[in-house]
């Protein structure tokens, strides 16, 4: 399952939401990520976004037997402490679930089109890429 | 064809979108920022640095090389920096 909007999100909803009824999953993996040191708008490419997730998320679905997943990430402005970013893998067992929220999250990171505008000392600047995404990401080929 | 810009490329291009008809002989997305640079300043300054430039031809990740014929949305960014 995909969400992109403004809203903040709350960890123990989205996994009780994602489980509720199964019986079939033994292990549930959440990575969040939260906003740090100064605030940030988040701009992204509306239609997308949601579609570029889409084919992260059906990878992972395709590499580990997954029996659920989330990937939700906020837009807009968003201050230090905020959520930001939530992927929730749900599998049988552990180490798949661990595996695919890695591998959501450095796909994530390299592909999914959102960008950062740091706001510090009263300037608004871009946030450049981190080589070592691209090199997280690499791992996974 | 409408082509969208995003981030500090649409700061520097000084649009966030446009309808364009592109010349009969462009065929790839290099043919596209080429266009675009002879266009105007504004797009020159935006794709000085192509190592810096990311695309993507309806809604896909491309690059440089990929065939923009039949396409219906062309998007310039800078390298993704969400999560």
């Amino acid at each position: 399952m995909i969400r992109v909007g403004p809203q903040d999100f709350d960890i123990g909803a989205e996994v009780r939401a994602l489980t509720a009824g199964r019986t079939d999953i033994g292990a549930v993996v959440t990575f969040s990520g939260i906003v740090r040191d100064v605030p940030l708008e988040l701009e992204h490419y509306p239609g997308m976004t949601e579609k570029e997730l889409a084919r992260i998320e059906a990878e992972a679905h395709r590499r580990w037997p997954l029996q659920a997943s989330l990937i939700l990430h906020r837009t807009g402005r968003l201050l230090p402490g905020d959520n930001i970013v939530l992927v929730i893998a749900a599998s049988a067992h552990r180490q798949a679930a661990f595996e695919a929220a890695s591998f959501l999250m450095d796909y994530l990171k390299t592909r999914a089109p959102f960008w950062k505008k740091e706001e510090r000392n009263g300037e608004a600047h871009w946030v450049d890429a981190r080589e070592s995404d691209d090199e997280a990401m690499k791992k996974w080929e | 064809m409408k082509l969208l810009y995003f981030a500090w490329v649409k700061e520097k291009a000084g649009i966030a979108e446009e309808d364009v008809t592109l010349p009969a002989a462009i065929s790839d997305v290099a043919g596209v920022i080429g266009w675009l640079k002879s266009r105007g300043e504004n797009y020159a300054l935006a794709f000085a640095d192509l190592a810096l430039i990311r695309c993507a031809v309806d809604q896909e990740h491309g690059d440089l090389a990929t065939p923009v014929a039949g396409a219906s949305e062309i998007a310039f960014f800078p390298p993704v920096t969400g999560g």
